[in-house]
């Protein structure tokens, strides 16, 4: 711990991946609350003529919260953290300082260029990875640069052992590599007709049934990598930090980090139950996601007992309510998408609500909170002044946390109302409802979720206007804080 | 071992790619020589339906309709036949989508015609009148990228050896017989529309959005 105070840490880079964590949040979320709204009032549509449909604004909803907001908050505490747990600054090395500014400034302009290429109507329909082939190499280019940052900083450290959060981010490295690569394999119909029609299109190297397992391979260990492998390196830092605790047991978070690893990538074809993919691999697909309760609960125990005694904290520090409540909402997820994976309960709860139900409780409750967790934690540390208000990281907390529990238990009912009434049959057999039966029974379920989703972005803005206020007007502190966080009533 | 795995980072991440990389190779790739079979008397999409297929996936239409039936007799009965993976051996990508906000649409050729979809498209509650989906006036004054359909269904013909000018099969020979049987197949489809725009659009040898579009739709049977 001596060492820490001589070495200077540079936050150059992860003060750049802050701010487009926030400006990415609102764009993204703003975005999904209004196809929520489109939803539940039609009419919206029309705002911006083409560029406004539900089907164009979906993606962008989608992916700018996956690949900017999330992605962006991956880089700004990996950025931060890496140094600290490495022991070495990046100031040390001016070749890796260029190499995190480069990869910031190709990843900005690449994530500008994907979402306007997405409402312009370039679209792969390859869900979460519809960016068509330009987009994806430079979004290659961006990772390699990643790669070259962090196995950069790891041959430079002084730690030469590496801690949790690290296996993490190099799990994320590695398991986004491989699934991006292999599932964005296409051909650019310009090159390959010898320059005929647009120089956009591209036709995937996979087809049919193949082209979904690949898929779902990827959609779901996307959410492997990107949303559960990074938070879990954020949190076993930013918990044991903000709190002073020591993390609870190196066993269970080795179980956990192997376990997770292995058993995730299994689970895709959950996503293709019942579907024309053959039945072992379906099986396979729900046995692997029961399995992988065990590492998901281990990881989530071993952060809630690393609280174990110090439990007064969550009434005092409103950054650990936030992170303690991330945990609990990934016991939550890693619950419910077991349940769903069920035949029997796939059968009525795929294609409808239900999913985005259980996608929303996950990463607004897991990843949203543990983001905001991080850049708050981190904020006095790199700006160098306490946190702007604490009764503003209240309110944000109690908003977005009644948010949350409106949109899934309202997606829940609605999810579950349409897959039984899809299968709803009279006393002859015949079915009892038409399609558009099962839509118009929506609309109330709906409403809510669009106010659940305003409940949330309302919580976004207020986190932005502390975060800003913080860098640019809160009292400034002598020196560098050591757990919990400083911050102005 | 896990000690001296967390000290040598090259180690490390070479033992994490194997555990990842693990489950692909088991669960993914022998699905591969099976499911490539086509059903029988399955032809490869026409130009024509092939601008429509990419409109479809141009504007995410997967985000509301998915292309799946599956074997349930609630699904059958509202759908039709039970969806098999040779149907699927020209989509590249599969349009499966995930999310039933509107009807599957695998079948929809069966069942729905060319001005059903020109009135629904253009005034989804004039046909339905409960319907959330949005309309696309639009795709009646656009003009079908018919160029790149055709660099579409040349790319798999060369590529991936798709049966394109087999007997009894797709014809789809250069590009200027590529864009004239577009043409003709086009007229067909407008013969059946109302709309003015897209008409004169076709009676001056231009191919509309949408009757790409409902080439596509019809197709699906």
């Amino acid at each position: 711990m001596q060492s820490n105070a001589a070495l200077e840490y540079d936050y150059t880079v992860a003060k750049l991946f802050t701010y487009t964590t926030i400006l990415f949040g609102i764009l993204g979320m703003t975005v999904g609350v209004l196809i929520a709204a489109q939803l539940a009032f039609p009419e919206l549509n029309y705002l911006l003529g083409e560029y406004g449909t539900f089907s164009r604004l979906r993606p962008i909803h989608t992916d700018t919260v996956i690949f900017g907001f999330m992605i962006s908050g991956i880089w700004a505490t990996y950025y931060y953290l890496s140094q600290r747990v490495l022991k070495v600054s990046m100031a040390e090395s001016k070749f890796l300082m260029f190499i995190g500014k480069l990869h910031f400034w190709l990843y900005f302009v690449g994530a500008l260029a994907a979402v306007i290429s997405l409402l312009l109507g370039f679209s792969s329909s390859k869900e979460y990875a519809e960016f068509e082939w330009p987009i994806d190499i430079v979004i290659v280019l961006v990772w390699v640069l990643w790669g070259v940052s962090m196995f950069g900083l790891i041959g430079i450290r002084r730690e030469k052992s590496l801690y949790i959060s690290m296996w993490y981010f190099v799990a994320t490295f590695l398991g986004v590599a491989m699934l991006y690569l292999f599932n964005n394999m296409a051909i650019p119909t310009y090159f390959a007709s010898g320059g005929i029609g647009s120089i956009m299109n591209s036709v995937s190297v996979y087809s049919g049934t193949n082209d979904a397992l690949v898929q779902w391979w990827y959609g779901h260990n996307a959410v492997a990598f990107v949303f559960t492998v990074p938070i879990i390196a954020m949190i076993y830092y930013f918990l044991p930090k903000e709190s002073g605790q020591a993390i609870y047991s190196y066993k269970l978070s080795l179980l956990s980090f192997w376990g997770l690893m292995f058993v995730y990538l299994w689970a895709g074809s959950h996503h293709l139950i019942y579907s024309t993919v053959p039945d072992w691999m379906q099986t396979m697909g729900s046995i692997f996601s029961i399995i992988l309760i065990l590492p998901s609960w281990g990881s989530a125990i071993n952060l809630l007992l690393t609280m174990k005694g110090e439990w007064n904290q969550l009434t005092e520090n409103p950054i650990i309510k936030l992170l303690v409540l991330a945990s609990t909402f990934y016991m939550l997820s890693t619950i419910e998408g077991p349940i769903q994976s069920i035949k029997s309960v796939n059968a009525i709860a795929h294609f409808t609500d239900w999913i985005p139900g259980h996608v929303h409780d996950g990463v607004l409750g897991w990843v949203g909170f543990m983001t905001f967790a991080g850049l708050l934690h981190m904020a006095p540390r790199m700006f160098k002044r306490e946190i702007y208000s604490k009764k503003l990281i209240e309110l944000q907390f109690w908003l977005q946390t009644t948010g949350i529990v409106l949109y899934f238990t309202s997606m829940w009912i609605a999810g579950i109302t349409q897959g039984m009434m899809w299968r709803a049959v009279d006393e002859y057999g015949n079915l009892m409802y038409s399609f558009i039966d099962t839509v118009a029974a929506l609309h109330p379920y709906w409403v809510i979720r669009t106010l659940a989703g305003v409940f949330f972005l309302v919580g976004v803005f207020i986190f932005a206007y502390n975060m800003i206020k913080t860098m640019t007007s809160s009292k400034e502190l002598a020196q560098e804080p050591k757990n919990q966080s400083p911050m102005a009533a | 071992m896990f000690h001296w795995l967390e000290k040598n980072p090259f180690f490390f991440s070479v033992g994490v790619f194997v555990v990842i990389a693990f489950a692909g190779l088991v669960e993914i790739l022998p699905n591969f020589a099976e499911a490539s079979r086509p059903v029988v008397n399955l032809k490869p999409y026409t130009v024509l339906e092939m601008a429509g297929k990419n409109i479809y996936k141009n504007e995410n239409c997967i985000t509301c309709h998915s292309q799946l039936i599956r074997p349930f007799k609630s699904e059958t009965d509202r759908y039709g036949q039970v969806s098999l993976s040779g149907e699927y051996v020209y989509d590249r990508p599969f349009l499966w989508g995930s999310r039933r906000i509107g009807p599957d649409l695998h079948r929809v050729g069966n069942y729905r015609t060319t001005d059903w979809h020109e009135n629904h498209m253009m005034d989804p509650k004039s046909v339905v009148p409960q319907s959330i989906m949005p309309a696309y006036p639009y795709m009646f004054t656009k003009t079908a990228d018919i160029d790149t359909a055709y660099a579409e269904a040349l790319t798999v013909k060369k590529v991936f050896a798709t049966p394109y000018d087999a007997p009894n099969g797709t014809k789809l020979g250069t590009l200027e017989e590529g864009r004239a049987a577009a043409l003709e197949e086009a007229k067909a489809i407008a013969a059946d529309m109302k709309n003015k725009d897209v008409k004169d659009a076709v009676a001056r040898g231009e191919i509309p959005q949408m009757i790409a579009l409902i080439a596509y739709l019809n197709r699906l049977k």
